[in-house]
């Protein structure tokens, strides 16, 4: 159900530069610029055409299993007592997140363009799953960097990429997370121009990367609206999602962009706080250039980036997606923040009362449901972004709750 | 307008020899050190400097000038101290050529135009800022060129005929030819596809055309100077550097001199390459 945007719309971005307002845009080395733009290219092609598309929903149907269900969460909407709470089970998606919507375009546009190598980044691992598993159906070498730290702290993921048949390349310089494991994709790509294809997990990076990662995550959204449309006859009330990159939040947020009564929240990380360490990159930020396009960092007063915190390896990137950066300044979406101890908090809560554990990342956005839920009347519509299962953390919350396993 | 370049490219191709290109990276090991081998580099046989100016995220750099960037960094070098650091190597020598190279995000967050300001004067002739393609030259390019400073821009092996003339329009000082695809430090080029190279480059402008990434000694300086009018030495020189460290990883008397070694022996290569091939 994909609906055209108006004139006047916040649907239209990128521009032909590449740009959100002055966010996004293309800041790479003159070696990656021809591959940029012939990706440009490509892509421009792909969506025109419609067998492209039809491949896309083919997989989506039979491989991902979509659509996702939307989920009615009676009993958190009781224990809330306020807003009519549905979930998006991205969590049930193959490989169990949002991010396999996102890799299977950019598999099928590499394959379009005749590329055999896959190289991909990966913080908490999921983006690194879902890559190293459409490599495998299509029969694509795969390397996945992965921060070494991020590498020690989600074992299984590592485990399971390396069973897929990828190769894991643990990223030892600076900080040894997701940063890092971004920029020596940039100099593995720089060195293997010629055959190669990067994967980027999120919406963010050079254009077009924040442009097609959006569109490929926006089945989210799509299926929410019509979803919401036959289970209630209307539009949602409000959205909310999770935001480190900013794939899966702009997924389901892009197809309400235009709806005025929609409101629309992204929650951020806030670690241990927003005055100490933490991973939000809009409250605690501030516009440079980085990873091949301006957006919302952390940084020092000498333009030097910092490193994120959050408990979730999927959120602790310093920056965020420039579209998210535009929503925020011209005011379309309001960004939250959440800390650790409420995301731990939350996770359990899902878990006991409706037997679903999320990712330590979606718990972001569902302990921001505890704020705005018991707010609203008992006929809000609320949609909140399960964008990921918490299988992968489950050794992490045991640790923080004192269980030894 | 003549700059401290275009007089030095004029002077050397009088001369009848290739120039010899040093890469160093400020406030690396610490910022005495780092000024004590910028004000060498001529002596030695630099003819034009650029000086790195460090981040935390050099995504075009290999592992060699990524660790020099750290630690500059970690001993609290700044875009400020940087730009300080050249007008005290000006006030001693006010004819080689500086250019400033580094990733555009400490530039932005200093502000474009007070940069600008401050990197005139301080005596800087150029720029070369890797993260900014001729697709986002509004951000530096012009506005640097306005202000009479050198922008110079990377080609690279992807750089095909068809794109050339987009990357040459608002070039000045030099072009700098990247040999290999790939990281600073790595992988050593194949100096007849180099020296190809720069001969279609040539056909597209009449600015001189150094050429860096993976020269490593005086025989790879000889064999690029033998088709380039310059070459690029960094990681060699940075590695230089960090071999010449303490225990501690302080900076100690013999760095400066290890990094003029050094380069003593690359501007012989570098001087000695045409007459060898005569």
């Amino acid at each position: 159900m994909n609906v055209p945007p108006k004139p006047n719309s916040y649907r239209t971005g990128p521009d032909d530069r590449g740009r959100f307002g002055i966010y996004g845009g293309r800041f790479v080395a003159e070696t990656l610029m021809p591959l940029i733009l012939d990706l440009e290219k490509a892509y421009a092609e792909a969506r025109q055409d419609s067998a492209f598309a039809k491949e896309m929903t083919g997989y989506l149907t039979h491989y991902v299993g979509r659509p996702s269900p939307l989920y009615f969460a009676e009993r958190l909407t009781d224990h809330f007592g306020g807003a009519k709470i549905y979930l998006k089970r991205e969590e049930l998606n193959h490989t169990g997140s949002h991010k396999v919507n996102n890799v299977l375009g950019q598999i099928l546009l590499a394959r379009r363009m005749g590329k055999k190598r896959i190289i991909a980044e990966t913080g908490a691992g999921q983006h690194g799953v879902a890559t190293a598993t459409l490599c495998a159906r299509f029969g694509l070498e795969c390397v996945v960097y992965m921060g070494a730290v991020d590498v020690a702290r989600q074992a299984p993921n590592v485990f399971r990429m390396k069973m897929l048949g990828a190769e894991v390349v643990p990223v030892q310089s600076g900080a040894r997370t997701l940063k890092d494991a971004m920029n020596e994709a940039l100099r593995d790509w720089v060195t293997n121009v010629g055959n190669t294809f990067y994967c980027i997990g999120t919406v963010a990076g050079p254009h077009p990367y924040p442009g097609m990662v959006r569109d490929f995550q926006s089945v989210i959204g799509d299926e929410t609206r019509s979803q919401m449309h036959e289970a209630e006859g209307r539009l949602p009330d409000s959205l909310i999602a999770c935001v480190g990159g900013g794939s899966n939040a702009i997924g389901l947020f892009h197809p309400f962009l235009d709806d005025p009564t929609v409101e629309i929240y992204g929650v951020e990380a806030a670690g241990h706080g927003l005055t100490k360490l933490h991973a939000a990159s809009i409250a605690g930020g501030r516009a440079g250039v980085l990873h091949g396009n301006r957006t919302y960092l952390l940084m020092d007063d000498d333009g030097q980036i910092q490193e994120g915190h959050s408990i979730s390896a999927g959120l602790d990137y310093p920056g965020i997606g420039p579209e998210h950066s535009w929503l925020n300044d011209i005011g379309r979406v309001k960004y939250l923040s959440a800390t650790d101890d409420e995301a731990v908090a939350a996770f359990q809560l899902l878990s006991k009362i409706e037997g679903i554990i999320p990712a330590l990342e979606s718990a972001h956005a569902l302990a921001k449901v505890a704020d705005l839920a018991p707010t609203k009347p008992r006929d809000h519509l609320m949609v909140v972004n399960l964008s990921g299962r918490g299988d992968k953390d489950v050794p992490q919350v045991a640790e923080i709750l004192g269980t030894k396993l | 307008m003549s700059t401290r370049l275009d007089t030095r490219f004029a002077d050397l191709a009088r001369e009848g020899r290739a120039g010899l290109v040093t890469y160093v990276m400020a406030g690396d090991p610490d910022r005495e050190t780092a000024r004590a081998i910028l004000k060498a580099l001529p002596g030695a046989g630099a003819d034009v400097i650029e000086f790195g100016m460090p981040f935390t995220d050099p995504m075009a750099d290999g592992p060699a000038i990524q660790a020099a960037g750290l630690r500059a960094l970690s001993g609290g070098q700044t875009l400020k101290k940087t730009l300080e650091d050249i007008a005290w190597f000006r006030s001693g020598d006010q004819t080689t050529p500086i250019v400033l190279m580094g990733y555009y995000n400490p530039i932005y967050i200093y502000g474009v135009d007070r940069f600008l300001d401050d990197a005139k004067a301080a005596g800087i002739d150029g720029l070369i800022v890797v993260d900014l393609p001729p697709e986002e030259d509004a951000e530096l390019c012009l506005p640097a060129l306005k202000a009479g400073l050198n922008f110079i821009r990377l080609a690279t092996p992807t750089t095909d005929d068809k794109r050339l003339p987009t990357v040459l329009t608002n070039t000045s000082g030099f072009v700098y030819y990247v040999s290999i695809t790939g990281i600073t430090g790595m992988a050593t080029p194949n100096f007849d596809r180099t020296a190809e190279a720069v001969a279609r480059i040539k056909r597209h402008t009449s600015l001189p055309v150094a050429v860096g990434f993976g020269v490593k000694n005086a025989d790879h300086a000889a064999a690029v100077a033998r088709g380039a009018d310059a070459v690029v030495v960094g990681s060699a020189l940075v590695d230089a550097v960090k071999a010449s460290l303490d225990q501690d990883g302080k900076g100690s008397a013999r760095t400066a001199q290890a990094v003029a070694d050094i380069v003593g022996s690359l501007a012989s290569g570098v001087r000695g390459a045409r007459r060898a091939a005569e």
